[in-house]
């Protein structure tokens, strides 16, 4: 096993222990941290898939902004009572949200294991690696992104409007 | 290395929708959600080694839903606890009828 094949499998491996530790801890922070940990090993994953501006836009978008938010409402909100804490759910519907994600994951195994074409050659490691992402985002796909404009308005509005105290 | 990312991507996708289907703590819900749409941006960025770059530039419109969803979305869960003093989604039924 080579090097580059054993830090794949080690961040992977690290990424969905991370997310089994997050989905189980009872703890809203804990469960928050355990999630960074699992964007780190993803942005990770992306650098290694040679997608390198994915994963730094990772790190800063999803670890950076995105959690904080999350950890900042969980602060807001002050969730220290045991009642908040213990919220995992009975075991009948552990059970049957365990079947139902083992039904899932074989669905998601067996369209998987379909025929992959080749890969396309890889850019040469010196050459820019915003410029093939930035070129399709702005001539092919300029209209859904001046969309995602109005949506990100919407959502600040919505945001400001929905958490703000009665005037 | 391709179908080792489409795994794990399956897994991670797996592992949130039980999430969903476990907990009841809103925020929790909330952050299992954005564990999906990691996993699917994982596979975007796999397939972009195969199919050329059109992966990563939707990877960058799923990171933009998924920023104006969580701040939706917050504030949705801060609103409620200011109504109900509680964020648990047992407790959250307003709209039944």
């Amino acid at each position: 096993m080579n090097f580059y094949a054993f830090f794949f499998y080690l961040f992977g491996l690290v990424a969905i222990a991370s997310a089994v530790a997050f989905v189980t801890r009872k703890s809203p922070v804990a469960a928050a941290l355990w999630l960074v940990n699992t964007m780190f090993s993803l942005a990770v994953l992306y650098i290694m898939l040679d997608a390198q501006f994915i994963g730094i836009i990772q790190i800063l978008v999803y670890a950076g902004a995105i959690m904080v938010v999350f950890l900042f409402v969980v602060m807001l909100l002050n969730l220290g009572h045991p009642s908040e804490i213990a919220d995992i759910k009975g075991l009948g519907a552990r059970l049957l949200a365990g079947a139902a994600g083992l039904a899932l994951l074989a669905e998601l195994l067996v369209v998987v294991r379909q025929e992959l074409p080749d890969l396309i050659p890889a850019p040469p490691a010196h050459t820019n690696v915003v410029n093939p992402i930035a070129a399709p985002l702005f001539t092919q796909y300029l209209l859904a992104f001046e969309i995602t404009s109005v949506l990100l308005l919407a959502a600040i509005v919505g945001a400001v409007v929905l958490a703000k105290r009665r005037v | 290395m391709i179908v080792e990312s489409l795994f794990f991507s399956a897994v991670l996708f797996t592992i949130g929708v039980v999430g969903v289907l476990t907990r009841r703590n809103a925020i929790i819900v909330f952050m299992c959600v954005e564990l999906m749409l990691n996993a699917v941006n994982l596979s975007f960025v796999a397939l972009s080694r195969l199919y050329g770059m059109t992966g990563q530039v939707f990877v960058i419109f799923v990171m933009t839903v998924a920023a104006a969803e969580a701040a939706v979305g917050l504030a949705i869960i801060i609103s409620i606890f200011r109504h109900q003093q509680t964020v648990d989604l047992q407790n959250i039924n307003i709209l039944k009828g």
